[in-house]
């Protein structure tokens, strides 16, 4: 299996190609600044839905402190940019990093419970966290972060949006991503095929903190101002609710998911009156029709251009 | 050789004495049966044997050379030293294909980090690869191969039951723990069963110990016999052994009235 075959580079160009194309209908004037808020909202819930489905959907634990992990990204990020001065890179790494580190030390003791109560627990590390930042005055208590550099623009956000979607499609599409799945559907017969439980937990909710803080970092960093309150319980069950409607274990129903649910509500927001009416009926027939989400656990494959056995790592319904 | 050796083996849940001081020992490449009625403790033995309870007092020691204790293993280091089990109710992992099942068994089998898996560097190919063709090799022997992309919750009964075998074989094990392989087998599906038992025990050279209800099963395979009652060991020896001791008729026909 070469890295250089034909599936890889049409799917490279198609990164590039897509990149320029809208690149070049921002300096055109095509696509407004209105447009541009919207895809970076887009983007930055797509990052935060593929990573929250790496926790959930296919390691099966469920978290309901996503948002945490953005907050911290977020205010990380703004601390190294407008307070330390540092270029984006630099924010946006940290965030990262700091998010993974705050996952890290969560996700031990936490990953040892179950179902309703590892849900209870992250919820409660998000509201923790948000308390931690209202009443920090260094990064403005209430009143919020202000001054935060705009760096943030399409050429940041689509390469973030491009790295979280490969680098955790590649880990889901391997051995470890099979662990995790493995883990999601028994844990006991997991771990008696020799499946360190406790690691693949803990790695999948790092790599989902890490994006997380990514996605905090963008956010901060194209808003200017930030609040303890952006990042609250309910932008957890926001991220949460893109990922089940998605579909729980398809990273290709997360983008679509975040994508739509995105564009819905933005349209919903010319009838502020019937926005949450119409926005939940959306929700309840997605689930009432599609119970799995919209892509259930396939992704959209290019069989079309693959030309080697099943070998290579993908699984067919995966 | 003795392969598996427990010495006063005890597990409590409480006030509740599950097993109780048993002493076994267990030949390598030996077919072994471990029955008893209902309630006898023979899972809580078999979850003693790969770490998923651990032991109140006594020892486990595995291995003909070097010897392991393996008291305060975790259940995937237990089977990474080459102790694998199936389960008495069937926990194939349902939504993944029978493919993946298997696949899932080689893993502590590859050697590439979380880095190169990310960034797709040769070494990964070439893991996954080596993987996805040992995984056919091992449908193929169970005639599974034609199943493979299908998944695991839409496969029969009786061929569940062989994929669950085929998945713990996969983690390359050199001792098989069998609960109940032939829970819900018809008569003919029993016998196929104990011909394939025989099978790998020769094809993969393994000492295999099973718990089973199906007399005929148990007393057809087995080289050598376990009787628990109330978690403690009443009897062991040859099938003719076994079901002459009026001990063990005692536990299972209850003693005179």
């Amino acid at each position: 299996m070469k890295i250089l075959n034909r599936k890889n580079i049409l799917g490279f160009a198609a990164i590039i190609a897509f990149y320029v194309i809208v690149q070049l209908l921002i300096n055109a004037d095509v696509i407004d600044s209105y447009l541009q808020l919207n895809i970076v909202i887009i983007g930055i819930n797509i990052i935060l839905a593929v990573g929250l489905n790496l926790i959930t959907g296919f390691t099966g634990q469920f978290s309901l402190g996503h948002a945490g992990f953005m907050c911290v990204g977020a205010y990380i990020s703004a601390i190294v940019t407008a307070k330390l001065g540092q270029p984006f890179l630099v924010g946006i790494i940290a965030s990262g990093l700091g998010a993974a580190l705050v996952g890290l030390v969560i996700g031990i003791p936490t990953l040892r419970l179950k179902g309703d109560y590892l849900a209870i627990a992250t919820l409660g590390f998000g509201e923790i966290i948000r308390i931690l930042m209202l009443n920090i005055d260094y990064v403005g208590g209430a009143s919020g972060f202000n001054d935060i550099p705009q760096y943030t623009n399409w050429t940041w956000l689509y390469f973030m949006v491009v790295i979280s979607v490969l680098v955790i499609s590649n880990f889901v599409k391997s051995y470890a991503g099979r662990a995790c799945i493995s883990i999601g559907e028994d844990e006991i017969a997991s771990e008696a095929m020799g499946i360190n439980t406790t690691f693949y937990k803990v790695l999948a909710f790092t790599i989902g903190a890490f994006f997380a803080g990514i996605a905090g970092a963008l956010y901060a960093n194209y808003f200017y101002f930030i609040k303890p309150d952006s990042f609250g319980f309910m932008k957890s069950i926001d991220i949460l609710v893109t990922v089940v409607f998605g579909g729980m274990g398809s990273i290709t129903g997360s983008v679509v998911g975040a994508a739509l649910l995105s564009v819905i509500s933005a349209f919903l927001q010319r009838y502020p009156e019937l926005r949450m009416v119409i926005y939940s009926i959306v929700l309840f027939s997605i689930m009432v029709f599609l119970p799995r989400g919209l892509m259930g656990i396939k992704d959209i494959k290019l069989n079309f251009l693959k030309r080697g056995g099943s070998a290579d790592g993908d699984s067919e319904t995966r | 050789m003795v392969i598996l050796k427990l010495d006063n083996l005890t597990k409590l849940f409480g006030g509740i004495v599950a097993v109780s001081n048993v002493n076994m020992e267990v030949e390598k490449k030996q077919i072994v049966g471990l029955i008893g009625p209902n309630g006898a403790g023979k899972t809580t033995l078999f979850n003693l044997l790969t770490g998923m309870y651990t032991p109140t007092s006594g020892t486990i020691t595995y291995g003909t050379d070097d010897k392991i204790v393996l008291n305060n293993l975790r259940p995937y280091s237990v089977t990474s030293v080459g102790i694998a089990r199936t389960f008495q109710n069937i926990r194939l992992f349902k939504d993944m294909t029978v493919y993946d099942n298997v696949r899932i068994g080689f893993h502590h089998n590859i050697k590439c980090g979380i880095i190169p898996l990310i960034l797709r560097l040769p070494v990964f190919y070439r893991e996954e690869e080596n993987v996805g063709n040992k995984a056919m090799e091992i449908l193929k022997l169970f005639n599974l191969e034609d199943k493979a992309l299908e998944l695991a919750k839409n496969l029969p009964y009786g061929d569940q039951r062989r994929l669950e075998i085929a998945r713990a074989l996969s983690t390359k094990p050199k001792l098989l723990l069998l609960d109940e392989p032939a829970a819900g087998m018809n008569p003919n599906e029993t016998k196929d069963l104990m011909k394939l038992i025989r099978w790998i025990r020769d094809k993969f050279d393994l000492t295999i110990i099973l718990i089973e209800h199906d007399m005929s099963l148990v007393m057809g395979i087995c080289e050598k016999i376990f009787v628990l009652d109330y978690g403690t060991l009443i009897a062991e020896g040859t099938p003719e052994q076994v079901q002459n001791n009026p001990k063990v008729i005692e536990a299972y026909l209850g003693g005179e009235e």
